[in-house]
């Protein structure tokens, strides 16, 4: 995995609670065997029409999505199934963080494994970054992992919480098995004591 | 201190903990699909790594794979290639496999304790999140994503923060006609969907303990429709004869110790939860969704809900949007709305017991003789299908049409959950096996 490096970006607004992971991908896409591919069928189902076509009203159609990287949603987001391609399809499209007031915990887990950046902000900032982001589409943010700010264009940063252990693999780039290998000898230990 | 079954499952499998990082856990059985697992596979190959605990790992198809006849082939190109890398996955890593010619192939949290590889105290994971189910035994059992489907693989350990406990109490009797899944149904629709979240469940409580098996696992599955990543319930005599005998149990004096060893679980007196929530369930109606999400339930006697009397914008909002998909009148009686197709089945609700439930109502009188419930379902007109998650996640060829309305036994009414454009009512066996005899949303206590 990349070491996590600060970034500027501009953000997409989805204002929908409960943001299943049904609706970030559909399950008909998971008959896949790699990670690869499943930017282009992020939020199908919203995104598209029955016949393909892109449906012009939703928020990632619109010309000022593109090339966006921070995703401001709803309260509870990623709730329902354990895949992975959720994050997979996120990161896929472009997105390197996701802004919510709550994030459900398999959702959660699975992001930060892959170097999505789930930032949880209280209910108070929330309203108030819609409300930007609302206003002006086209606003920067600056994510910075190492200080745990979010930077709003008027240079206001917002602090916010991670787990310590998670955000130290972040930073550095290394995954958890990597860690969980390291352990082998107490996991030895651990099956010899139970035997 | 009094311990909970929650502190007293994760005690017994912390290998190490550092400071500043979170426990390693040890698994005791690791559930593979052929969906979840993969790119898992492909870590280990690139990493050199071998599965350490083969022994501890058990897959099965179910998700991509059509419940049509298995003598045909796959039609679906890439459902057949991720049910084919599988099978050379398993063989290559020396993973059982339970495919359709052992006979023993069905949906992973169906199999798990029927075969006897559930068992209490155990650490449970599959990349599935209704692995919650086999916290019906008083295993401690979660689901994960494929990055740590790899860590088990790889190390038979995960990385995990010890979750909150929360005790879900159902006391009274069940009035007839209503079930577990009625139980589940209305504790999500009162906690909300993200209720749960960072804790366990854990339901104690008469009405719980009267509950078969089969009950306890459709009640722990929805675990995490409320948010929950587990679900449990203690060990009692109920979970000792279910297991008894069946094909992993242990046996003979194993057995004597292991039973011993089980009775040990269940929370001290005394023990403390983080959070408690009681239901009575003398109280309960059968439930039916009528939203989009499993907290968006009400008793079927009562009628959709009204945005313009929720309060809550965000809320109002969301009630909106459900039933615009849903194409429901707000204040309109749930009896008697038009249903198209009727699902029973899944690992919520896909039991020998729940298909009984459900024969029973369809043919009028008890089901017996053998059995047969195969010759029940198919004279009243249904089809029955082979093992696999089927229609409950729409990616094996069985789903509903775009605007069709579906009375499914399965765990989630998201959008297009089973099909683009399909709406789904949940609800238990009985409701569902009522709406196939009525065609409509049906109470079926004035059916029994």
């Amino acid at each position: 995995m990349e070491p996590f490096t600060p970034f500027v970006g501009r953000a997409v607004l989805l204002p929908a609670e409960n943001v299943d992971t049904d609706q970030i991908i559909p399950a008909r896409f998971l008959k896949t065997t790699d990670k690869a591919g499943l930017g282009a069928n992020l939020f199908a189902d919203w995104r598209y029409d029955a016949a393909g076509a892109p449906r012009p009203d939703f928020v990632l159609n619109r010309p000022e999505s593109r090339g966006a990287t921070l995703l401001l949603a709803g309260d509870n987001f990623g709730c329902g199934s354990s895949r992975e391609h959720a994050p997979w399809a996120l990161l896929g499209y472009g997105f390197r963080a996701v802004v919510s007031t709550s994030f459900a915990d398999i959702f959660r887990n699975n992001a930060l494994k892959n170097g999505l950046l789930p930032i949880v902000v209280d209910a108070a900032t929330h309203e108030r970054l819609f409300a930007l982001a609302a206003a002006q589409p086209a606003a920067e943010y600056r994510v910075d992992l190492a200080a745990q700010t979010l930077a709003l264009p008027d240079g206001t940063a917002i602090a916010f919480q991670i787990d310590p252990f998670a955000r130290t693999c972040l930073l550095q780039g290394v995954d958890e098995l990597g860690y969980l290998l390291g352990h082998v000898p107490a996991i030895e230990q651990y099956e010899a004591a139970r035997s | 201190m009094p311990r909970t079954l929650l502190d007293k499952i994760w005690d017994a499998h912390v290998v190490a903990q550092e400071p500043g990082s979170p426990a390693i856990l040890y698994i005791d059985l690791h559930l593979v699909h052929e969906v979840t697992s993969p790119q898992a596979f492909q870590t280990l190959r690139e990493r050199g790594l071998k599965v350490r605990r083969p022994d501890k790992t058990l897959a099965t198809v179910d998700h991509s794979i059509p419940t049509y006849d298995r003598s045909l082939p796959i039609r679906d190109a890439l459902a057949a290639k991720q049910v084919a890398q599988l099978a050379t996955n398993c063989q290559e890593f020396d993973v059982p496999l339970y495919s359709p010619e052992t006979g023993r192939q069905g949906i992973v949290h169906v199999i798990g304790p029927e075969l006897g590889r559930t068992q209490p105290g155990m650490t449970i994971v599959c990349g599935d999140s209704h692995t919650a189910t086999h916290g019906a035994f008083g295993s401690l059992a979660f689901g994960i994503g494929t990055s740590e489907v790899g860590h088990v693989l790889a190390t038979q350990c995960l990385l995990q923060h010890k979750p909150k406990n929360f005790e879900v109490r159902v006391d009274g009797q069940l009035r007839p006609g209503v079930g577990p899944k009625d139980i589940i149904l209305a504790l999500i629709g009162r906690l909300g969907i993200g209720g749960g979240t960072g804790h366990v469940f854990e339901y104690t409580g008469s009405a719980i303990r009267s509950l078969s098996m089969e009950g306890r696992m459709t009640v722990c599955n929805m675990s995490i429709e409320g948010g929950a990543r587990a679900g449990l319930i203690a060990p009692d005599d109920t979970t000792f004869d279910y297991l008894a005998g069946r094909p992993f149990a242990p046996e003979g004096a194993a057995w004597d110790a292991a039973v011993a060893a089980w009775r040990r679980l269940p929370s001290d007196e005394g023990a403390t939860f983080d959070r408690s929530v009681t239901l009575d369930a003398s109280a309960l109606e059968p439930m039916v969704t009528y939203g989009t999400n499993p907290g968006m339930a009400a008793p079927i006697t009562g009628r959709v809900p009204d945005p313009a009397e929720v309060r809550d914008p965000a809320q109002r909002r969301a009630l909106e949007k459900a039933l615009a998909y849903m194409d429901l009148q707000p204040g309109r009686p749930l009896q008697g709305q038009p249903v198209d197709v009727v699902f029973i089945g899944s690992c919520t609700n896909g039991r020998l017991s729940d298909l009984r439930q459900a024969a029973e109502v369809l043919r009028g009188r008890a089901a017996a003789e053998a059995e047969r419930l195969d010759v029940v379902f198919r004279e009243a007109g249904c089809e029955w299908r082979e093992p696999g998650c089927s229609m409950c996640i729409a990616m094996n060829g069985d789903q509903l049409e775009p605007g069709q309305y579906a009375v499914s036994t399965s765990n989630r009414n998201f959008e297009g959950r089973q099909g683009p454009g399909g709406r789904t009512f949940l609800a238990s066996p009985l409701t569902a096996a009522a709406a196939a005899v009525t065609g409509v949303l049906t109470d079926v206590r004035s059916l029994m």
